[in-house]
């Protein structure tokens, strides 16, 4: 199955995209999406720490399963206000 | 048409406006009820700062995760109106670049007594600071960085109850 990745504000400029497709087997987690977008962009390792994640607009765990043509969020710690 | 509720945004944020819509979102509440009307609003308002960390900062561009944000505005009146049930909030925030002195985010609380629209107010921005999914790149005097706060986890309860004792100091 096919999900959509999301990357956003530094995780965005190390990867140097924002947006990108990830091809995972299925019963895969956010996690094991995680894992293959930094196969992809090794630079984004370091943040395995400290990383949220969203499925389909919703904050998850990257316990969570994922499933065909999901939205699958990673974000670093954040900043407004 | 009333300003929406929740809400980010690239335009420079109208406060009045939010105040108005919080008002009458308030005022519907409470002609359904019984309850009181509005006695209070508190209205805050975050600014760009021109020093951060002994930098000198030029200005900040905001990135948010737009609908997942609008979300988590919602999520956090939600928790608030469950500790302060007489109280109505909006939160609008600013994306793109914004310059220093302008303001990138507006709370707006109304309730019946004073107590509860300070309480909720704090609450709020502290909340915004644990959850919500917005970035500041800072620019400052030699060079540019992302400033990186909170790991945002919605069911994170130690972090509710970090935002409740500061609103109820």
């Amino acid at each position: 199955m096919r999900v959509t990745v999301r990357l956003f504000a530094r995780l965005r400029d190390l990867a140097g995209t924002s947006e990108l497709d990830a091809d995972v087997p299925p019963g895969a987690t956010i996690a094991d999406v995680w894992a293959g977008v930094v196969a992809r962009h090794p630079a984004l390792a370091p943040y395995a720490g400290s990383l949220s994640a969203a499925r389909n607009l919703e904050y998850t765990r990257l316990s969570a399963a994922v499933t065909d043509a999901d939205e699958i969020a990673f974000m670093p710690p954040v900043s407004g206000g | 048409m009333a300003a929406a509720l929740f809400a980010v945004t690239a335009a420079a944020l109208d406060a009045p406006a939010l105040e108005r819509a919080v008002v009458s979102a308030h005022g519907e509440d409470a002609a359904r009820t019984g309850a009181p009307g509005a006695g209070a609003v508190t209205t805050f308002v975050g600014l760009v700062r021109d020093q951060n960390l002994g930098r000198r900062v030029l200005r900040l561009e905001y990135e948010a995760y737009e609908p997942l944000a609008v979300r988590a505005f919602e999520q956090i009146a939600g928790e608030a109106a469950a500790l302060w049930p007489a109280c109505r909030l909006g939160i609008h925030h600013r994306t793109g670049g914004v310059a220093i002195g302008e303001a990138s985010i507006v709370i707006v609380a109304a309730s019946a007594h004073r107590g509860e629209a300070f309480a909720a107010s704090r609450y709020a921005i502290e909340r915004v600071k644990q959850i919500a999914p917005i970035w500041k790149h800072e620019y400052f005097e030699g060079g540019d960085v992302w400033i990186e706060g909170a790991v945002a986890a919605a069911d994170d309860a130690a972090a509710r109850e970090k935002a409740e004792k500061l609103a109820c100091v």
